[in-house]
């Protein structure tokens, strides 16, 4: 009986003894969304709370991105293992040598526009000639200064910060804006589609694909399985989001919420559904996470003529293609 | 209980479908007319407040933007150092409780060269003012909105609000005021001043605004965000358009284009917080831009004019239910008593005279409709009796009247011919009263053997008292002939006795003649009567010549004349009363003399009675469909004088069946000179022949020729035949009844013939005499 009894006991402890084993196979990673919570980053949320990147074995913690946390700064520093950033960003980085690779290009589509009032008379690019424009800086002035070099366009470029105020207050013609959220907030200031000129830079021949995830290149070396685990998990929860929006709209809420950032379901509605279009084209659910060798290549072209770089990578070096890699059994 | 077609549905449906029409009419156009009136009235209340709370906050804005617009104006037009800048910041938040904060930002080296960043700020902590430079790498205030707008549009802005940060969760708003410098005529851009305040008692003041039990206030920016709403959740998160695109509401997107536009108005919309029906006024804050929405939840304020109309249309039911109670009643009170009424009316018509209207007791119309069926009983019981009694004597009477007809009729001389063995004439008379008793009447009598009396009298009334009269009239008149030779005389005497006592001013006009049948002369007097037709030489036809006279019993002193006429043979004297010519028709023509006169022309050939029934049926023919007017009178007297008393044949036969003919030839020609007819001619003929041809076949025993004697007579209208014969003693009398089922041959002598003969003949003697069979027939042929 007492023998029984000590021989249970052993056995308990043995048997707890492997859970934290089992636990301690769980790698912990940090990520930093590039922004504030807002459905940009829906399915890294959406791929925590579901449990996806503990079904691949990592145990993420999701930091609070905002103004005060650059995200390129913080991954040099390794402040955080992943983050997300613009390509021409990681192209800058690389240039200032930076080793930072792209382990998943989610992005496919560039998202940022030229927006005007009909009102104004701007209804094609020649009709910007001369208007008082507002640019964001660094990397985002890419694609508009080819922009105006095409269509040998004069104008007067007025630095844009976090609001588009000034635009809506008459004083620019034309504001830069992101079409899957500087857009919709116009019109949740009052104007319709049909009293705006929109100008699409990937209509315009101008495609940058835009935000990645990356990793130091070190990490990578160091951590190539955790990093194709995590795109893995990142690609799942974006498929999750986008087959379940109301459920993920529920949950980059929660996250907007608790980081006290104005939330408003219509416009992360109208977000996650604009990620959808520059994810996936439209059609397939799960993002490819591909970056096309042309479109990086495109880009670095740019940056160069620019002058914004002096040189750029070599493809391979830059882009470690993770999405299509199975776990090893 | 309530019939569809009684006066109780009828009543009550009628009326009750008229009042709720009427009372659905009026309370419809009262309800919505009364709901338009406070309508109206809450959107200019609406109006109203919104106005006066934009104005409230508009002043208080509007006092806070001169702060930082003074400072604007003073620098432009002033020097100043630092101290000075700092001084003016410093005062402006001290000095205006309102501002939170207030700064004087410098454009890029604008204050000094080697100054990239100067922005002197002043801000509340507590209750302490504290100090500081704004302006950073990492606070590059010109890239601001609070900056750059200003700078750019070249005036003052109200920021949208936002949160600050510094810790309180305070929302805030910031106006900025660009300022410049004259610089060689030219104004430069210098620079922005700012005032922060906090919008906390803005919140306050608009969340305070109650309408009703639901109503609330909001405020919206410039850019549509609400500043302040009662569900808290959508401050600073939601804009009102953003509200409009979650809730697919169009209508609010153009609502809040318009406010956001400045425009005010007054709008239906079912309201966000409260999620009914409601009115929207809005209205702009001319300081910031923003603007101010109030929500009048419809139905609250509609509230007591919903329950007023509530009431009302419960009362109005209630009044129906009362309504239909009491016409119920008042009908029931009206239609059971006519019930009562009717059922009592059939009773009465099935004679059932005793019915009790004591049900029936109100003093309404209806009472006195019993009252006056109740008289109608105690009449229509009287009546009856009297009608009763009235019946009785009248049916007595009746009958009493049909025995004096019968007498009236008995005391005229009714059976014709009265005279047989007076072959001189022939008389027919026949009286038609109009009534049961009649005042016409006609007499004949002979006076002497020789002298017919005749009278044809009309007394002037009908009915009983005429008949009266007329049997005391006839009477007298037979009686008085007796003293009287003529009839003036006659006249004269009856006239004087009626006359005399003659209370009852009553008369009679009397037509008196005589006829003297062996001269065929009559005698007439004539008191007042109609003139006699008169038939002469069987073709003239004229009414009789003379005066009518005076009516008898009218005067004493009356004077009648005789008059004389004389008849030929076969002449008829036709005495009628006016009761035959004043007869009417349909057609209200009378029967008139002349067609008097036609008529006896027509028929003037025919037999005395034919001619007379024949008048009385054409003149009753005339008058069809007409009640008799007058007593109807003919009276006609044919003269046959001038003929032989017997015509008499003597004829004598051989014994041989040859002689028939000759005895058939000589029966014909006396008998058709009288008209007498074929078939009484053939009877006697075949008698005769039957009679001859047993004498010649059976009554000799020889061979020889034998004499046989035939007399035929006609006296008056008996005609007789006298057979004699010298043959064996036979009387066909005594003969046996033939067997006439016998054959011809089994029969014995003197069978079917003779039975044909005594069928034939009126009566057969026979006697034996001188040794001869006399056998004589007679037959009426007339």
């Amino acid at each position: 009986m007492k023998f029984k009894i000590v021989f249970n006991v052993c056995v308990l402890f043995f048997a707890a003894s492997l859970l934290p084993a089992e636990q301690s196979n769980l790698k912990k990673v940090s990520f930093l969304p590039q922004w504030a919570p807002q459905a940009q980053f829906a399915g890294y949320y959406v791929a925590y709370e579901k449990g996806i990147y503990k079904k691949y074995g990592i145990d993420i913690n999701i930091l609070q991105g905002g103004p005060d946390s650059p995200p390129d700064k913080m991954l040099i520093e390794g402040a955080c293992d992943f983050t997300t950033l613009w390509l021409s960003s990681a192209i800058k980085e690389n240039g200032q040598g930076k080793k930072i690779v792209n382990i998943a290009q989610m992005m496919q589509r560039s998202a940022l526009m030229l927006i005007a009032k009909k009102s104004s008379g701007i209804e094609k690019p020649e009709d910007i000639n001369n208007k008082k424009v507002s640019l964001w800086n660094d990397v985002f002035q890419v694609q508009p200064r080819a922009f105006f070099k095409k269509y040998d366009l004069n104008v007067t470029v007025i630095p844009q910060t976090y609001s588009i105020n000034l635009f809506l207050r008459g004083g620019v013609d034309v504001v830069s804006a992101m079409w899957y959220n500087e857009y919709h907030t116009i019109m949740n200031y009052g104007y319709n589609p049909d009293e705006l000129t929109a100008f699409f830079y990937y209509d315009y021949g101008l495609n940058f694909p835009e935000d990645g995830i990356y990793v130091k290149g070190e990490y990578f070396r160091k951590n190539p399985e955790v990093c194709r685990l995590f795109v893995k998990a990142s690609l799942e929860g974006w498929q999750y989001a986008f087959t379940h929006e109301d459920e993920a709209l529920d949950i980059v809420l929660k996250y907007m919420e608790k980081a006290h950032v104005p939330a408003n379901r219509v416009h992360q509605k109208w977000m996650l559904e604009r990620m959808k279009d520059l994810m996936t084209d439209g059609n397939a659910a799960m993002p490819s996470g591909k970056l096309s060798e042309k479109d990086y290549l495109y880009v670095a072209n740019c940056m160069k003529e620019i002058g914004l770089v002096n040189s750029a990578p070599e493809f391979k070096d830059f882009y470690k293609e993770c999405p299509s890699y199975d776990k090893k059994k | 209980m309530i019939k569809r077609n009684s006066i109780a549905f009828k009543l009550i449906f009628s009326i009750l479908i008229s009042c709720t029409a009427l009372f659905l009419g009026i309370f419809w156009y009262n309800y919505s007319f009364s709901k338009k009136i406070i309508s109206e009235n809450i959107s200019d209340n609406a109006k109203n407040l919104t106005r006066a709370t934009v104005n409230e906050i508009d002043s208080v804005l509007l006092a806070i933007q001169e702060i930082p617009e003074n400072i604007a104006s003073l620098l432009e037009h002033n020097p100043y150092d630092k101290d000075e800048l700092l001084n003016i910041v410093h005062s402006a938040v001290e000095g205006n409780p309102e501002i939170y904060g207030a700064a004087i930002a410098f454009d890029p080296y604008a204050y000094e060269s080697g100054a990239l960043y100067f922005a002197p700020y002043y801000y509340r902590k507590k209750d302490s003012l504290e100090f500081t430079y704004l302006g950073s790498a990492t606070y590059q205030y010109f890239y601001l909105d609070w900056y750059l707008i200003p700078k750019e549009l070249q005036s003052p802005v109200w920021s949208e609000p936002y949160y600050d940060e510094g810790g309180g969760n305070i929302l805030m708003a910031t106006y900025s005021v660009p300022f410049y410098k004259n610089d060689g005529g030219k104004r430069k851009f210098m620079g922005v001043i700012t005032a922060d305040i906090s919008l906390m008692w803005l919140q306050k003041m608009v969340s305070s605004i109650k309408i009703a039990k639901s109503g609330y206030a909001f405020l919206i920016s410039k850019n549509g965000a609400y500043v302040t709403h009662p569900l808290n959740k959508l401050i600073m998160n939601e804009t009102v358009f953003s509200i409009a695109e979650a809730t697919n509401n169009n209508q609010l997107r153009d609502i809040g284009k318009s406010m956001i536009e400045g425009e005010s108005g007054v709008v239906s919309i079912i309201g966000l917080a409260t999620k009914r029906p409601s009115w929207l006024s809005y209205a702009p804050l001319s300081s910031s831009g923003w603007s101010l929405g109030i929500v009048f939840p419809r139905d609250e304020l509609l509230l007591d004019i919903t329950r007023l109309n509530r009431v009302v249309f419960i009362l109005g039911f209630l009044g129906f239910v009362i309504l239909f109670v009491i016409l119920f009643l008042i009908s029931m009170s009206i239609t059971r008593p006519i019930q009562i009424l009717a059922d009592t009316t059939r009773d009465i018509g099935t004679g059932k005279l005793d019915f009790d209207l004591s049900a029936i007791r109100t003093k309404d119309e209806v009472g006195k409709l019993a009252e006056s069926f109740v008289y109608m009983r105690e009449s229509l019981k009287k009546y009856i009796k009297e009608l009763t009694e009235t019946t009785a004597v009248k049916e007595r009477m009746q009958s009493e009247l049909r025995i004096a007809h019968d007498i009236q009729m008995g005391i005229i001389p009714k059976i014709f011919p009265p005279f047989p063995d007076k072959p001189e004439f022939d008389i027919y008379g026949i009286l038609s009263p109009a009534k049961e008793v009649g005042g016409d009447f006609y007499d004949f009598f002979f006076m002497d053997s020789d002298r017919l009396c005749f009278v044809v009298g009309d007394v002037s009334d009908k009915g009983v008292p005429a008949s009266l009269l007329m049997a005391v009239t006839k009477t007298m008149i037979k009686t008085m002939s007796k003293d009287a030779s003529t009839p003036d005389q006659i006249l004269d005497m009856v006239n004087k006795e009626i006359a005399h006592d003659n209370d009852s001013s009553m008369f009679i006009t009397i037509f008196c003649g005589i006829l003297n049948i062996k001269t065929g002369e009559i005698m007439y007097s004539n008191g007042g009567h109609t003139l006699p037709l008169v038939v002469q030489s069987g073709y003239k036809i004229e009414f009789l010549k003379g005066d009518s006279g005076i009516a008898v019993g009218a005067t004493e002193k009356a004077v009648y004349k005789t008059n004389k006429i004389l008849l030929g043979p076969k002449d008829i004297i036709c005495v009628y009363t006016d009761g035959i010519t004043e007869a009417l028709s349909k057609n209200q023509e009378l029967f008139g003399e002349n067609r008097l006169k036609e008529e006896m022309c027509a028929v003037r050939q025919m037999p005395l009675k034919a001619i007379i029934l024949d008048i009385q049926r054409k003149v009753n023919e005339f008058s069809d469909g007409m009640p008799q007017a007058d007593d109807i009178t003919l009276l006609a007297i044919q003269y046959l004088g001038g003929i032989k008393k017997t015509e008499e044949t003597v004829i004598a036969l051989k014994n041989s069946v040859s002689e028939v003919p000759r005895l058939a030839e000589a029966v014909r020609g006396l008998l058709k000179s009288r008209n007498i007819s074929e078939k009484i001619i053939n009877e006697i003929n075949l008698s005769l022949e039957e009679i001859l041809a047993n004498i010649i076949g059976y009554a000799y025993a020889d061979k020889n020729e034998h004499k046989i004697t035939v007399s035929l007579s006609i006296s008056g209208s008996e005609f007789t035949a006298k057979i004699v014969d010298d043959g064996k003693p036979f009387n066909p009398l005594s003969a046996p009844q033939p067997d006439i089922n016998a054959s011809v041959k089994e029969r014995k002598v003197g069978g079917v013939g003779l039975y044909f003969v005594r069928k034939l003949m009126d009566k057969i003697e026979y006697k034996r005499s001188d040794g001869k069979n006399v056998l004589i027939l007679k037959k009426t042929v007339e």
